[in-house]
């Protein structure tokens, strides 16, 4: 099982074709397989396959043009701002960690710019 | 579009299946989970009209189960019956020579997409070979309701996921499907709702997304709450 069964599956779906799309790996303006197909490709219920774009389009992510498929978005403004907003969660989340250790937003930037001269950056 | 109302089966002192009014509808994945012997598959059997009940009624599309309805209704045992000679192309013939709604097409399809060789014989398969060949002839036909019990019992994780494929393919809205398995985990994703039932008596049907959103909670989570510790928690 690919998917943490304790949190919506549509939305990590969701979560993963947004990441998807912020990285490049499915382009601007690319075409989506369709529901049953993406139910498939993802071994998820076809009805969850269904809400994944449902709510991709209502976050103006995809849309489905009427019998030709549901395609990503061409407006790059859209998908720049999800980069942000993920770029942003993903901040939180190593803040987040970071103080469940005791460490503060100093020991933070102290910890990247120590990462800098590392071979991981 | 399939329903018991009142089900009660007995085999003699025992009660398999103990008054089970359940409605399933069309274009859902359904899980009916309990431990081995809480009456799933003596359920589903009397949903196929393959076993009479004790009282109470089956229905599809309203009508009581039967004949008619095993036209309709495809249902895949646990048990294996098939003779020793079959090759896995001539229990397709079996099957197409038995069922009206079955297509020798889709299930060579079926067979490729699984990695089968359909002239290899069935008494040379690992368990893993024949589960997906089940799956293969039943979904080959083209019923309204697949009932499959224990798809995923005693096979490999890639078989697994083979068989998961497939039955995704099948899932159209048009179509109720219910698959019976003690294995939760194989489910949770591929159902989005589960039938939970104890030692015969329905426990409750549960949408699965709804769950998780709503309480935080996986089918597995449910599943150890309500037969975990012999007592049902709300």
């Amino acid at each position: 099982m690919d998917y943490d069964p304790m949190r919506p599956i549509w939305l990590q779906v969701v979560n993963r074709i947004k990441g998807s799309v912020v990285t490049g790996a499915i382009g601007p303006g690319e075409k989506l397989p369709g529901g049953r197909d993406l139910a498939v490709q993802f071994s998820i219920n076809p009805n969850t396959a269904a809400r994944v774009y449902q709510e991709l389009e209502r976050e103006g992510l995809c849309e489905t043009r009427r019998g030709m498929g549901t395609y990503v978005t061409e407006n790059r403004e859209t998908i720049s701002a999800l980069r942000t907003q993920m770029a942003a969660e993903a901040t939180d989340r190593f803040l987040r960690d970071l103080r469940a250790m005791g460490l503060n937003r100093d020991d933070a930037i102290r910890l990247l710019n120590e990462r800098k001269d590392t071979d991981h950056a | 579009m399939l329903e018991s109302r009142e089900l009660t089966k007995k085999f003699g002192a025992k009660t398999a299946v103990d008054n089970v009014s359940l409605a399933m509808e069309p274009g859902h994945i359904y899980a009916m989970l309990g431990p081995n012997g809480s009456g799933k598959t003596t359920w589903m059997k009397m949903a196929a009209g393959l076993v009479k009940p004790t009282s109470g009624e089956v229905f599809f599309n309203g009508n009581p189960v039967g004949i008619e309805s095993r036209k309709d209704v495809a249902y895949m045992s646990t048990e294996p019956y098939f003779y020793d000679w079959m090759t896995i192309e001539s229990a397709g013939k079996y099957y197409n020579d038995f069922f009206e709604d079955f297509s020798m097409e889709t299930y060579l399809r079926m067979l490729s997409d699984m990695d089968l060789n359909e002239k290899d014989k069935i008494r040379t398969l690992s368990s893993g070979m024949v589960a997906k060949m089940k799956i293969a002839l039943t979904l080959a036909r083209d019923a309204k309701v697949y009932m499959l019990d224990e798809p995923f019992n005693g096979i490999d994780l890639l078989a697994r996921d083979e068989i998961r494929a497939a039955i995704l393919k099948a899932a159209t809205p048009e179509k109720l499907l219910l698959l019976s398995s003690h294995l939760v985990e194989e489910m949770e994703a591929i159902a989005d709702r589960a039938v939970f039932i104890r030692k015969g008596v329905l426990i409750e049907v549960r949408d699965l997304e709804e769950m998780r959103e709503v309480d935080g909670v996986s089918m597995a989570d449910r599943y150890r709450s309500i037969f975990g510790h012999g007592e049902v928690q709300a």
